[in-house]
Parts: structure tokens; sequence; C-alpha cells
């Protein structure tokens, strides 16, 4: 069961409240330390992304992020956007850095959108100790799900 | 903490200071600036990292377009930082490897009078 639900309306202003309360609740899980950095930096790469897609296909509705704190720290974040290239499999390839690639691409390739959101998702896989990206069972929309194991504190 | 802007130049390098947190709703008025920087003429440009408590994709993503249209011109953009949590994110996507990295102003401009910048 959820520890702290939140929803909230797809702009970008929001995301940084997001990150407020995912650290808030990291802090009362037992996250700490550099630990901390990466779930606010995973947290805001999540709820961009989501942002960012309702934006693209127009969508008012709200995201939803759920945080649980249990013996490992949990935080879903959970879109409305139809399936398209970045969510139509049941997890994207993270494991592609397409940002460096994309340096040397002209000036009208790859749009700064698309390499952000590329690095986003690279960021993602390394800042978590387990994520799991796949369409919501029934309807439309993706779920990140993100988990930290609590560490010692360096 | 939203997001602070300053420029100035030192020894022919246009400076700018970026404080507080760049991210998907603060990076458009980082972008917004170092075009104008980069429109009004500016070639050797440092963007100096120091103050700020937050980087995302977004932020690097406006860097990377500024290191396209500086180059696209002629010209070079470096960046100041020190701080480890920031250091990771360039090397997780491997930005470390495009863009020069220096400790502090002073060594980003004294690299970029000796030519190593160009």
């Amino acid at each position: 069961m959820a520890t702290v639900r939140l929803s909230f309306s797809p702009e970008p202003a929001h995301v940084r409240t997001a990150r407020l309360v995912g650290v808030a609740v990291a802090r009362r899980a037992g996250i700490g330390g550099d630990l901390l950095d990466e779930v606010r930096l995973a947290i805001g790469e999540a709820c961009s992304r989501a942002v960012a897609l309702h934006r693209r296909h127009g969508l008012r509705t709200p995201i939803s992020m759920e945080m649980t704190d249990g013996p490992a720290y949990e935080v879903r974040v959970v879109d409305q956007a139809p399936a398209d290239a970045t969510t139509a499999g049941a997890v994207p390839d993270l494991a592609v850095t397409p940002a460096v690639d994309a340096i040397d691409a002209p000036p009208d390739g790859l749009s700064e959108e698309a390499v952000a959101a590329g690095m986003g998702l690279t960021l993602l896989a390394s800042l978590v100790d387990s994520l799991e990206v796949r369409r919501v069972a029934g309807g439309t929309g993706t779920s990140v799900r993100m988990v930290w194991l609590p560490r010692p504190t360096r | 903490m939203d997001l602070s802007l300053s420029t100035r130049t030192v020894s022919d390098h246009t400076v700018l200071q970026v404080g507080g947190e760049v991210d998907v709703y603060t990076a458009p008025k980082l972008r917004e600036r170092l075009v104008e920087l980069v429109d009004g003429g500016a070639r050797k440009v440092v963007v100096d990292l120091g103050k700020v408590e937050f980087l995302d994709s977004t932020g690097l993503g406006v860097l990377v377009g500024a290191h396209k249209r500086l180059r696209a011109a002629g010209g070079r953009l470096a960046l100041v930082c020190a701080r480890e949590p920031l250091l990771k994110i360039f090397r997780i996507t491997a930005l470390d490897q495009v863009f020069p990295l220096f400790e502090s102003v002073d060594a980003a401009t004294a690299a970029g009078a000796d030519g190593q910048l160009t």
C-alpha cells in the first residue's frame, strides 16, 4: 500500500514539486547521503518523461506518483499517454546511450528534446536499483517503477 | 530555488554563471540566454555550473544544443563543474567526453587562451 500518493497536472513546474515530495518520503524511508541525489534525479527524469508524453499527446489528465515505504523505497510514476516509439515495447532499450552519437548529428538532426529524452532514460537506468517500465494493464499509459534499497550513508 | 543566470567577461571569454535548479521547467530560460549570447557574437563561452543545485537531462540537452550551435559558428563551449553529484551525471551520459570540464573559471579561460579549446 502506498505511503504517499500524488497526482499532478502535466505542467513542467510541477515536476519540482514531485521531486521535493519524493525526496521527503525517501528520507522517511531511511534513504540518505548520496543516494538522495540519485532518488531526486531519477524521480525528476520519470516525471519529466511523463509530462512530455502528456503534452505531446495534448492530454490534460493528471500524472500519478505513488511512494511506498517498506524494506525498500518504491516510487511508481504512471502516465496516461498512448503507446509510441518510446513505450511500444514492454521496456525500452535502456542500454543505448544516444546522447554522444547525437552530438555529431547535423544540427537539424536529433532535436534537443530527443537528445534529452535519450539521456533521461540512460540516467534512469543507472540511478535506480531496480527499474521496470511497462504498459498499464488494461488501460492506456505506462508505469515506471523505481526501487531503491537503503544503504549505509557514505 | 529557481534558476539564476548572470553573464560576465573574463579575458575574452563570455562566462555564464548558472545557479539553482536546471530542469524541465527552467531549462528554456537557460536555452534562451545561450542562444542570445551566441547570436550576440560570443564564441568562447564558459558555462559555470558551480552554483547549480540540480541538473537533469533537459538541462544536458540545452548544453548539447549550445555546444552544437557554437561549433557551427566556429566557437567553443567549456563547462566549469567541480561537484561530484554533477560530474557523475556527465560520466553516466558520457558527456564528459564531449564537453571540456574544468574545476574553475580561471582554469577554463586559461585553457581557452592557450588554444586548448580550439
